[in-house]
């Protein structure tokens, strides 16, 4: 198996990953569940799949660390800012 | 000698995919929809009933479906890159074709998203919930219009020949922007349409 069909083969795995997540995010939404725990797990999909598409998908696994730093930084200053925003919506 | 060869090192090393203007669009886009989400957040802090009451009112099938055409269309896109690094420029067409269908169809369900809620009388007034939710997907909106136009361009010069094996650098360009449409609505998602 050659280095293309190896890669392809991982970003197919990446793309069924990111539809399943979703779809959990999906089952999570109908189901009612909520609670800190519940925007926790969410928020936890949201950092695995933004990674992936950061990692993968846009390729900036090999890009300069200021690049990795920034992009993996705004997706955990986002997600921790919308948990102390819905923690602080629960007094 | 010794510094030419640490240089050649340091290229293969690390790789920004496309143009350096593009990624500084790209976080400069992030940080407006980062500001964008922290605001709904914080909002909704304040709001939770008012917020809790008017989500139930969005289609989470909807949002759902369309999560999964922008991640679709996106891995398309990544399946472009890889094939004009292989210097298939067909295949390259191809999969860009297949990831403008997918944004089409994202376009349509959220055309038809707008379209109800405006049936129902809703708008940008309604409520602090639906200024955000109104808003803030109709400028999520508008970007992937901009994804699609990018793509589109990149696709036309790809049927040219304007792409190879070698230089692929614009591919990677329309890519890298087309992630970060779809970066921005995994996030969108769960806040505005599941988180309550």
């Amino acid at each position: 198996m050659n280095h293309q069909t190896q890669l392809n083969r991982r970003l197919t795995w990446i793309w069924l990953a990111l539809m399943a997540f979703t779809i959990l995010t999906y089952a999570i939404g109908k189901s009612g569940y909520a609670g800190t725990w519940v925007v926790v797990l969410l928020l936890v999909t949201v950092f695995i799949k933004g990674h992936w598409i950061i990692a993968d998908f846009m390729e900036l696994r090999h890009a300069g660390l200021l690049w990795r730093v920034l992009a993996h930084g705004w997706i955990i200053l986002v997600s921790a800012g919308i948990l102390v925003a819905y923690m602080m919506g629960m007094k | 000698m010794n510094s030419t060869v640490k240089q050649s090192e340091i290229t293969t090393k690390y790789h920004l995919p496309g143009d350096l203007a593009i990624w500084v669009f790209i976080f400069a886009e992030l940080l407006v929809f980062g500001i964008f989400f922290l605001s709904y957040a914080f909002s909704r802090a304040g709001n939770v009933e008012l917020f809790n009451e008017s989500q139930k009112m969005l289609d989470t099938a909807s949002g759902a479906i369309n999560t999964l055409l922008l991640i679709t269309s996106s891995y398309f896109v990544v399946r472009a890159v890889t094939a004009i690094k292989s210097g298939d420029a067909q295949r390259c067409v191809n999969w860009l074709a297949a990831a403008l269908l997918g944004g089409a169809g994202f376009l349509v369900i959220k055309m038809m998203e707008f379209a109800d809620k405006i049936s129902q009388g809703i708008s940008l007034s309604t409520n602090t919930f639906f200024m955000f939710y109104l808003s803030m997907t109709f400028f999520h909106f508008m970007h992937v219009i901009l994804g699609m136009i990018i793509l589109a361009a990149v696709l036309v010069k790809a049927r040219k020949g304007g792409y190879s094996a070698t230089e692929f650098s614009g591919v990677e360009t329309g890519a890298s922007y087309w992630h970060m449409v779809d970066l921005v609505w995994i996030v969108l998602f769960p806040l505005v349409y599941v988180i309550r």
